[in-house]
């Protein structure tokens, strides 16, 4: 049996290898293919014919792709990323900052949101056709429905202009104490709780309803399981599977995909530096976030799998 | 360059009315006025005379904190690469030129105690003493030598190569005094360093990051595409600034930016959309302060190929474009009235007599029945990427529709426009940034090798006008010249300039000593260092 986990896991490991790979030359083409010329681009409107070759040359834009793909990979396992085409500055200095930046809003916003969902999501199953329940179901279809930027720039009118109790904007660097913290992350942590939240707890409930449906759980009532002994014992387990891919998806979406909460806020994160690094066509920058997200979003959804696997009763 | 009322709101009557009420005195109702720099902004001598009646006395202290529109990691402190607005208010902020531009458009001193030539070709600068950089080095000569030569380095990537390029000769008199020569005279010289490329950093300098300049702040952090701070440089030679420190970034969205002043975080907003003006309407505490530079986005129709290369044609859209609708809806107000020529108001050189082509559907019919394009379809490039261009392309297209007249208005994708379609297409709108010389305007957009000629404008008279003005250090005669040559830009080119359109940045009241300045909005981007915050 544990061989037969572990050759799972290891199988899931080397597919997720795989496809980073594959996802590395999907990236590397596809900006490739960004219209506009980097050294154009760089030297704006007062770009001459000269100064372009020049600059390409510097660049070594002129080498054929698949030398200039190796490179960059090759640099890669190096733990080097290559330098910004935009100011000259090692990619990793650039993204240091707004990574960690990215990861204290995803972590903060983790931590709320998915036992937060979890509870709801759960609870709601347990009470299924109550009026408890049927508050969650709408609530959640409501907040799924509202866009993010709606919800964000209706919390900064409510908080920040009209109450006055919150700041509009977030920034990082200024927060000394906890308090400070929490006034400054209160909205956009909100504001992402929200979008994540309602996902989560949909998939959550569907999933234990489903367990609460199968033939065995209906033993366990008959055994004379209580009502929670038999959600959490019983139901429960076999409904992680779905539910980590549910909480994993939304979590790879905190990643890369917040780049509206980003710029309501101004929070100075690496969904907005990949979008400044796409408009200056900074390609070495553009290719290290594409794959950090991929990358991200690969271990998570990894995570998640093997999580299924080894909370699956029939493999243990 | 009448200013109608459009871009007074409610809440200026309101607010005048209120203060009046209170009792309020003449110069408290024109400081009033100041800070809204409103409806009287485009005459910026009038605001000049105006800003010193009530130059209150500034308050120290505080800390300034301020959004512009646009940032991202390829911002740079080095003065020769500067591009954006961000750029220039940090470099403003940290470092200083030699001259700059008053409210008028004259050049006054800053690091140069003089600038004088006898000829427009040799020129000597005698530098301020006593000035010292942040890291505490002297100013010297060399400084200034290095800071105008890097230009001239093509690995230097500066912004303003093509006009540093006349400067041929460089020569230390002694400690405080430097000879420039010029290739060919060119009494500009004064203006021209007063951009903001040309700010002085310390000699030897290649890593820009710390912000080493002789300016007002000292760079205490400097995050590309996340935000500067600045702190009061205790040694300015200035003696000041007023408040304690300058804190810079840029919040892209709009929206944002709004909610940001509104909501205490900021005390200015640069860049406002006139459409979300209103949205200061019947708030208290806030304040608009409006600039007319130079900036104007053009219909160019180019006159080396059809249609444009029918006289007629282009006679018939002079008359066909609505130049005060355009300023009254594209512009929502905040604009002045163009006359097809690129030296704004706001500029010293500016043709007042010149007044612009009237509205005229029924003339621009006749012109286009003789050219027999009517009922032709012609295409009109026109795209986001250059300000209310789309605006402007749909009032010019239901003008023309009432005279039977058939205008395909193409929108194109911003992305890419000034490669693709900019000074290519036969018709097509573009985007002009202000520029401080008519010399630098004539030579960059109309003479006839010109880079940029928009509408291929060529006329052997107007090369030879531009020559004779650059080298003449008699004002009068310049602006002789340039008055002609305004008015041959008018009549003769291709490119039609409907207005001149206004920056508004919003501001708190609690910012005070905000004016004007036509090298830019946020006062020329050297706020910085003259505005104080009101307890």
């Amino acid at each position: 049996m544990r061989r037969q986990i572990s050759s799972l896991v290891m199988r899931r490991l080397l597919i997720a290898l795989i496809t980073l790979l594959i996802v590395s030359i999907a990236v590397f083409s596809a900006t490739a293919l960004l219209p506009g010329d980097t050294a154009t681009i760089l030297l704006g409107q007062s770009a001459t014919p000269e100064a372009v070759e020049g600059l390409r040359k510097a660049m070594h834009l002129n080498d054929p792709a698949i030398i200039r793909f190796l490179k960059w990979i090759a640099g890669i396992f190096q733990g080097d990323f290559g330098t910004s085409y935009a100011n000259n500055v090692p990619i990793a200095n650039l993204i240091h900052g707004r990574l960690a930046n990215t990861m204290k809003l995803a972590g903060l916003t983790a931590a709320i949101a998915v036992p937060f969902a979890l509870t709801l999501g759960i609870t709601a199953a347990m009470w299924r056709g109550t009026l408890y329940d049927r508050i969650v179901t709408v609530a959640t279809i409501g907040i799924i429905s509202v866009p993010e930027f709606m919800i964000a720039t209706l919390a900064v009118l409510l908080f920040a202009v009209y109450l006055k109790w919150l700041p509009a904007l977030s920034f990082t660097n200024e927060t000394k104490s906890f308090y400070d913290l929490m006034r400054t992350y209160a909205m956009p942590v909100m504001t992402l709780t929200f979008g994540v939240s309602a996902q989560m707890i949909r998939m959550t409930r569907a999933a234990v309803v489903e367990t609460l449906n199968t033939p065995y759980v209906e033993m366990a009532l008959l055994k004379g399981a209580s009502r929670p002994r038999m959600v959490l014992r019983h139901a429960l387990p076999n409904a992680l599977g779905p539910i980590v891919n549910a909480v994993a998806l939304s979590l790879s979406y905190l990643l890369g995909g917040v780049i509206i909460v980003e710029t309501i806020f101004n929070y100075p994160g690496i969904a907005k530096l990949m979008v400044d690094a796409v408009s200056t066509r900074d390609l070495p920058l553009i290719q290290t976030c594409a794959m950090i997200f991929c990358l991200g979003y690969l271990a998570l959804i990894t995570a998640a799998d093997i999580v299924a696997v080894l909370s699956n009763p029939r493999l243990r | 360059m009448s200013d109608t009322t459009t871009n007074w709101s409610r809440s200026d009557d309101a607010m005048i009315e209120r203060s009046i009420r209170g009792g309020a005195s003449r110069r408290d109702l024109l400081k009033l006025m100041l800070v809204n720099g409103m409806a009287m902004a485009a005459a910026s001598t009038v605001l000049g005379r105006a800003s010193q009646a009530v130059a209150a006395t500034p308050v120290k202290g505080g800390a300034l904190k301020a959004a512009g529109w646009s940032s991202s990691t390829a911002d740079t402190l080095d003065p020769a690469k500067a591009s954006l607005s961000t750029d220039y208010v940090r470099c403003c902020s940290f470092y200083n030129r030699l001259t700059f531009l008053d409210q008028a458009g004259v050049p006054q001193m800053e690091l140069a105690e003089s600038i004088e030539s006898s000829d427009a070709q040799t020129w000597t600068i005698k530098l301020k003493k006593g000035v010292t950089f942040h890291n505490g080095k002297d100013l010297t000569s060399d400084d200034v030598i290095y800071s105008l030569k890097r230009h001239l380095d093509k690995a230097t990537g500066s912004k303003v190569a093509a006009i540093a390029v006349q400067m041929t000769g460089f020569k230390a008199v002694d400690k405080n005094t430097v000879e420039i020569t010029l290739a060919s005279p060119n009494a500009d010289l004064p203006t021209i360093l007063s951009m903001h490329h040309f700010m002085i950093v310390a000699d030897g300098t290649t890593d820009f990051s710390s912000g080493n300049g002789t300016g007002a702040f000292k760079c205490k952090q400097f995050e590309p595409g996340v935000r500067s701070i600045g702190v009061r440089n205790p040694n300015y030679f200035k003696g000041g600034p007023n408040v304690d420190s300058f804190e810079f970034f840029a919040i892209q969205d709009e929206n944002a930016r709004i909610n940001a002043l509104l909501s205490g975080d900021i005390h200015l907003a640069a860049a406002i959309n006139p459409r979300s003006v209103r949205l200061f309407d019947g708030v208290n505490g806030f304040a608009l302060s409006k600039t007319t530079s130079g900036n104007y986005t053009d219909l160019n129709i180019r006159m080396d190929m059809a249609p444009g290369n029918n006289r007629d044609f282009v006679e018939g859209m002079k008359y066909l474009v609505n130049r005060e609708q355009i300023v009254k809806s594209a512009l929502r107000g905040f604009g002045v009235v163009g006359n097809d020529q690129p030296v704004s108001p706001a500029n010293f050189y500016h043709n007042a007599a010149l007044k612009p082509k009237a509205f005229d559907p029924e003339k621009a019919k006749f012109h286009f029945q003789k050219a027999g394009v009517l009922g032709q379809p012609i295409e009109v490039i026109t795209s986001d990427a250059a300000n209310s261009a789309i605006d402007m392309a749909v009032i010019v297209q239901a003008t023309a529709a009432q005279i039977g007249m058939k205008l395909d208005v193409k929108r194109v994708p911003s992305d890419g426009y000034w490669s693709n379609y900019w000074l290519k297409a036969p018709i097509h709108f573009g985007n002009v940034n202000p520029r401080p010389t008519p010399d630098i305007l004539f030579s960059l957009l109309y003479k006839s090798d010109a880079p940029w000629n928009e509408s291929r404008y060529t006329s052997e008279k107007f090369d030879k006008m531009l020559a004779e003005a650059r080298a003449s250090l008699d004002q009068a005669k310049r602006r002789e010249i340039y008055n002609e040559m305004q008015i041959m830009v008018s009549e003769e080119a291709g490119t039609i300039i409907p207005a001149y359109i206004s920056n508004v940045d919003a501001v708190t009241e609690k910012l005070k000593g905000l004016e004007p300045n036509p090298l830019g909005g946020m006062m020329g981007y050297a706020f910085a260092e003259y505005v104080w915050l009101a307890t």
